[in-house]
């Protein structure tokens, strides 16, 4: 299998979406001309078109909603915002419209649209460009939220959400953009939405994470290794959520620590607690426990994102913790 | 229009010119300055960097009182340091350090000084113009001659906060001057990509705003027209939009390979470089002579200098500072 970078995925997604449908186009800031702002739709307009493959003014908010009347109207859009923190600029559409156009019209419409948006931790982006907002997102019934970990996902998550027929919304990170990996050829290599992977099989305590803290939580597992036999969860899909995945898996360990990189109020982390809360309580044999950074807003300089931000040893401490706990 | 703006409102006197040759010089010292030190690899983070703008910052400013206040962005140094920012407390801000302006958190593009009415750089595009608005609605409301400047490029335009910023301050005659720096890209657009106006003082009309198009590389016409505007605004006549002409020299960040734009053309208009274009007019029209201004010259790249040397001797902003301020009244 060919190695590729996780933005050549990307690239190599939407290659082969924009060819597979011509309903498919892109739209986004610096999109076309130059590629993308982090290279991500390199050559696309060049064999695409300059129609298909779209430069836009700076105007989150109106490109967003232009693409969702698009997808109202025959065309299945990709809408590029360039960082994470600007999907606040675009909310409105997302929520109040994207969202619950399908509902609203009682099914004779849906908005068969993707949003793609970079998450830019860990880079020195700071506070208005380093900001992780999944759990807005997951928070709105109607849209579908992913995130890959790995090139192969980010191209089979993607693929798979350019042929939904929601909208769906696709986080990536900059922070694995020239990460290495293995992606199938197959023009139908298709990641199913809403389905976790085991990154990392073990006994003892479940670590569910997601984008580049998975990378983290596996180096966690190597350091604990023999002491403590982690399994690894990578959710890949925040909205629909694997349940029964993650069930799974807690059931078998009776232990689960979730990382992510959003602050921990109100977040993922505690969604996902309360579920294994709900359905696996007989099996847990210790709270669950979040590794999230502070209720704080993103800092830029690398010693302030590192203490910000869940390092290897953060995880570690949260598993040896929940593993300390009587059996 | 642009014909009264264009008219000069009078001679200024050497003092304040050399004032504002101060100001140009400390911005390209400061911006040099930490190019090279982020291509050295002693400064983290990102850099927008505003090198052959500086007539805009230096020129708008210097109309403008303490009382007044700024909004600014991503590309914010020289209207911070205009402002009356201390280079010190940028530079620490930049080096990351506990004395910055932000204590080191937030970078280059998030400089605000409540002392000096920088109401803040702000990185979301468009993001700083309903918040001078605002300001300028808090003048009105308790009675101030204050005035509020934003500052934003060209690509702000885009953002619907623009149009709504401008429907609103014309609607309610508020003394808010709105400084559209147009350095003809954003990010790596064209202008002719992003814009559907041939200027983007053209939208001053539909909204009843007096707007023009000036040289931003004229400081003199620069500060002549900011003084116009300004003075409106203080005495209650509204708004006003001034769209300065400029090009940024630099990429659009540091390390741009800048695949977008021609050697010619960057070099077309280091031609037009605002400070050396002042310092001929300074010494032909004000009778300055150079020795003055080589002066003035030391003096600002001194400050610069010792900004970078206290900056990069500080310790790190400790982890401990992450939680603070992030209530005014004490953490949640
Ligand atoms: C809401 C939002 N969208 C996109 C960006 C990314 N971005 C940063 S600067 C920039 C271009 C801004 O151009 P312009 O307003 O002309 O200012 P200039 O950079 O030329 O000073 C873009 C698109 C952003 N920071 N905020």
């Amino acid at each position: 299998m060919p190695q590729l970078k996780y933005w050549q995925a990307i690239n190599q997604a939407m290659a082969e979406e924009l060819e597979r449908d011509p309903a498919t186009c892109l739209l986004g800031e610096d999109v076309g001309a130059a590629g993308g702002a982090f290279g991500a739709s390199a050559k696309l307009q060049e064999r695409f078109g300059e129609w298909r493959v779209r430069d836009t003014p700076i105007s989150e908010a109106t490109i967003v909603g232009a693409a969702l009347g698009a997808s109202m109207s025959g065309l299945r859009p990709i809408v590029e915002v360039m960082f994470f923190d600007f999907m606040a600029v675009a909310m409105d559409q997302v929520v109040n419209q994207a969202a619950k156009i399908s509902f609203m019209s009682a099914g004779k419409y849906h908005a068969p649209m993707v949003v793609r948006t970079m998450a830019g931790t860990g880079r020195g982006t700071g506070p208005q460009h380093g900001q992780n907002l999944e759990g807005w997102l997951a928070h709105v019934p109607g849209l579908k939220v992913v995130w890959a970990s790995e090139p192969a996902d980010a191209k089979g998550l993607l693929k798979s959400a350019i042929r939904d027929d929601d909208p769906v919304v696709v986080i990536e990170s900059l922070a694995l953009w020239s990460r290495r990996g293995e992606v199938p050829e197959d023009p139908d290599h298709l990641v199913p939405i809403g389905r976790a992977a085991i990154r990392r099989a073990g006994r003892d305590v479940t670590v569910v994470s997601w984008g580049a803290a998975v990378h983290r939580a596996l180096a966690a597992a190597a350091e604990l290794e023999p002491e403590v036999d982690v399994e690894v969860v990578d959710l890949r899909s925040l909205s629909p959520l694997d349940r029964e995945g993650l069930f799974a898996s807690v059931e078998k360990t009776g232990r689960l620590v979730v990382v992510h990189e959003a602050v921990g109020s109100f977040g993922p982390g505690a969604e996902i607690a309360s579920l294994a809360a709900d359905e696996c309580f007989d099996a847990l044999r210790a709270p669950v426990r979040r590794v999230t950074p502070p209720f704080a807003p993103v800092p830029f300089p690398p010693q302030l994102e590192k203490a910000y931000f869940p390092q290897v040893t953060d995880i570690v401490a949260a598993v040896r913790d929940v593993t300390r706990r009587a059996a | 229009m642009t014909e009264w703006f264009a008219s000069s409102d009078g001679e200024i006197s050497s003092e304040q010119a050399l004032d504002i040759y101060r100001v140009m010089l400390t911005i390209r010292s400061f911006e040099s300055a930490a190019a090279d030190l982020l291509a050295g690899g002693r400064l983290p983070g990102f850099l927008h960097l505003s090198i052959g703008q500086e007539g805009v910052a230096a020129g708008v400013c210097s109309a403008l009182g303490p009382e007044d206040g700024i909004t600014t962005t991503h590309r914010g140094h020289g209207h911070c340091i205009a402002k009356g920012g201390s280079v010190d407390r940028m530079m620490a801000e930049l080096f990351g350090r506990g004395e910055g302006y932000c204590k080191g958190r937030s970078g280059s593009m998030h400089i605000m000084d409540a002392d000096a009415g920088i109401l803040g750089a702000h990185a979301i595009v468009g993001a700083g113009l309903p918040m001078a608005v605002g300001a300028a609605y808090s003048a009105k409301v308790r009675g101030e001659r204050r005035v509020a400047v934003a500052f934003f490029g060209e690509g702000a335009v885009g953002e619907g906060v623009f149009h709504e910023s401008l429907n609103l301050a014309a609607l309610w005659s508020l003394p808010v001057v709105f400084v559209c720096e147009n350095n003809r890209y954003a990010e790596l657009s064209h202008v002719s990509m992003h814009l559907s106006a041939k200027h983007v003082a053209d939208f001053g009309a539909p909204y009843g705003i007096p707007a023009a198009t000036l040289d931003g590389n004229d400081v003199l016409a620069v500060a002549s027209a900011a003084r116009k505007a300004v003075g409106r605004a203080r005495d209650g006549g509204g708004p006003t939009l001034l769209e300065f002409e400029t090009y940024r020299w630099r990429g659009h960040f540091e390390g741009d390979p800048q695949r977008y734009r021609s050697r010619d053309e960057v070099a077309s208009w280091q031609a037009r470089d605002p400070v050396a274009r002042f310092q001929e007019r300074l010494e032909a029209g004000f009778a300055v002579d150079v020795a003055e201004l080589d002066r003035i010259e030391r003096e600002a790249s001194t400050a610069v200098e010792r900004a970078v040397e206290w900056a990069e001797s500080l310790p790190p902003a400790p982890p401990t500072s992450l939680l603070e301020d992030v209530y005014r009244s004490g953490s949640a």
